[in-house]
């Protein structure tokens, strides 16, 4: 496959955006940067401010106030439409066009810049191959004949066209069931660390938050940032109230997925049966319950990493919950990639 | 939401990928015509069976029945041309966001000249401007120019707004939004409109004689005034059999246009 873009990091400085007529400002004076190449989720309740804070991105709501930086250009004040073709879009209800063939949806961005007619077509037939749709299957299909999740897709697809260096999701998952959500999810977790994107994601859902954001921005009201930070140290150390209800009572069950068996491994411990480091806690704590008293962490290389057993789960846990500061070492920021 | 589902409760029994939508079955396309010839067909056999007196004669011959009829369409065709030129890109204009305090305006203005008696207006124009085939251009327009004119917009209306922030989410200019996603998905609804005012302008326009305008009216008229069943029937059943017929071409013509892969 041809060479790609990488992603650029997005930089929002005191963006506000007040609506005419309304007093208190729809999103308030929110600066944050998020890293190239990452994908960061906006959580948080219907009517905070996430998407309004999202679509000001590529300007489908203007700024009242504030700069926008992509890859440390200001694109507060350009021409909106070039801005939004160098964007990916994914909406909750898709928005594919269901008069178009799919080929013709994936096809809008690249044809829109004046990309010649094969280019365009073989491009189509690399993006609907890379979200797992047959191209000579598809192609020809009208958007009515697919399903919630293949439509969601092409969705994915067409954002990715062009090849852009950003990618902005608007609860792109939340309308398909629960089981296709899962695959959607574990996909595009694995396509976004392949091209190295950089993805806004926005969601109401912890859960969904928790098992594809690099890092996860909890938002309150009118956009305010309530913490930003990775997925360990929201479950380990919520900032405040708010943050610790979204988490819920479980917050060691749920860092249990957090958690990659390598890291819990102990060269002391003695084991026979096998698990893959970087399988989750929570996949092993379901062999331990199982009656395995102890496992052996093996990399994929065949590299025995040391054995676990249920003391080393539950300190390798706790560790998150005594001192927050152990969240934040380097190791815990990489382990997700 | 509730696309999603109807597209997936559709998935499962779609037809084969490149497969054409929906065309027109053979019957409902053969069926109109053939009824029309067969109509045609009796009142020609009814015509023939009786004794035609002079003054029938100078109406009831091919001559004056074939201009007639080509009168008749030519109003009607120029009618319609002038409504779609006028309501399409109002309704265009209306449909903006930025208009939709002024669009009900219309909208009743519209509705106003449909309301009028057609006759009535026109007899209003001919004494303001005269007789002949401008005046009645002008009151059949005023008279037809509503079911387009509130389709267009309706059409547009009706459009799922997110597709249209879809539109402009992936950079489509505004001039691109409205012709590569909303005309598109207006067409049937835009047709619907398109070919109610056709068959209203064929119909109307027999009111053109009464400003020298010519076209199956002055047949009816003639008839009228003359006392003559033969000639009054020929008139009628022949306007009849053009509405018919027009309103089979506009059947077909939205069957072609409809775009593909709407339900």
């Amino acid at each position: 496959m041809s060479e790609r873009t990488r992603g650029v990091s997005i930089e929002l400085e005191h963006l506000t955006k007040i609506y005419p007529g309304v007093a208190a400002p729809a999103v308030d004076d929110v600066t944050m940067t998020i890293p190239a190449g990452e994908m960061v989720v906006f959580v948080g309740p219907s009517g905070c401010g996430k998407t309004t804070t999202m679509k000001m991105i590529n300007r489908l709501i203007e700024p009242s106030a504030g700069a926008i930086r992509l890859g440390g250009v200001d694109v507060t004040h350009g021409n909106p439409v070039e801005l939004r073709r160098r964007i990916g879009y994914v909406i909750q209800s898709v928005g594919l066009f269901p008069h178009m063939t799919i080929a013709a949806n994936v096809g809008q961005v690249p044809t829109m810049l004046g990309w010649k007619k094969a280019d365009v077509r073989e491009r189509v037939e690399q993006m609907l191959e890379l979200v797992g749709l047959e191209p000579s299957t598809f192609a020809g299909r009208y958007p009515r004949q697919l399903s919630g999740g293949q439509q969601q897709r092409v969705g994915v697809a067409r954002a990715l066209a062009a090849d852009p260096p950003v990618l902005l999701m608007d609860e792109p998952f939340g309308a398909t069931d629960p089981i296709t959500r899962e695959h959607l999810q574990l996909e595009f977790r694995g396509l976004q660390q392949e091209l190295g994107k950089t993805v806004i994601f926005v969601t109401h859902d912890f859960e969904e938050a928790l098992a594809l954001g690099d890092r996860i921005a909890v938002l309150a009201d009118q956009s305010r940032i309530v913490q930003y930070d990775t997925p360990r140290v929201l479950v380990g150390a919520p900032a405040e109230e708010h943050v610790e209800q979204f988490v819920g009572s479980s917050a060691h069950v749920r860092m249990l997925s957090l958690l990659t068996a390598r890291e819990a491994a102990s060269p002391s411990v003695a084991a026979t049966r096998d698990i893959p480091a970087e399988a989750t806690l929570r996949r092993a704590l379901d062999e331990l319950i199982s009656g395995v008293p102890a496992l052996r962490v093996v990399g994929e290389d065949g590299k025995v990493w040391g054995g676990l057993d249920f003391q080393g789960l539950c300190r390798s846990v706790a560790r998150y919950f005594r001192d927050p500061e152990n969240a934040r070492t380097p190791e815990g920021m990489t382990i997700r990639s | 939401m509730t696309d999603l589902t109807v597209a997936t409760a559709l998935a499962s029994g779609v037809p084969a990928p490149g497969a054409p939508a929906r065309r027109p079955g053979r019957a409902r396309v053969l069926t109109t015509p053939l009824v029309l010839l067969l109509v045609l067909a009796a009142l020609y056999g009814w015509v023939r069976s009786k004794d035609l007196d002079s003054i029938e004669v100078r109406t009831l011959n091919r001559d004056y029945l074939v201009t007639s009829v080509l009168g008749h369409l030519k109003i009607a065709v120029l009618a319609s041309a002038l409504i779609l030129a006028i309501a399409v890109p109002l309704g265009i204009v209306l449909s903006r966001r930025s208009a939709r305090y002024a669009s009900p305006l219309f909208l009743i203005v519209a509705n106003i000249g449909q309301a009028l008696p057609a006759i009535g207006l026109l007899v209003m124009l001919t004494l303001k401007l005269g007789i002949g085939l401008k005046v009645a251009l002008i009151a059949f327009v005023a008279y037809g120019v509503l079911p387009v004119l509130r389709n267009t917009i309706v059409g547009l209306q009706q459009i799922d707004p997110s597709l249209v922030e879809a539109a402009r989410g992936i950079g489509m200019k505004p001039w691109q939004v409205l012709t590569r996603v909303e005309l598109p998905l207006a067409v049937p609804v835009l047709l619907a409109g398109v070919r109610t005012t056709l068959v209203l302008t064929v119909g109307v326009a027999t009111l053109a004689t009464f400003v020298n305008a010519g076209g199956l009216g002055d047949i009816i008229v003639n008839g009228l005034k003359l006392n003559r069943l033969t000639v009054e029937v020929t008139g009628a059943v022949l306007t009849m059999c053009v509405a018919f017929f027009v309103d089979w071409l506009a059947h077909m013509a939205e069957d072609v246009f409809r775009p593909r892969g709407l339900t």
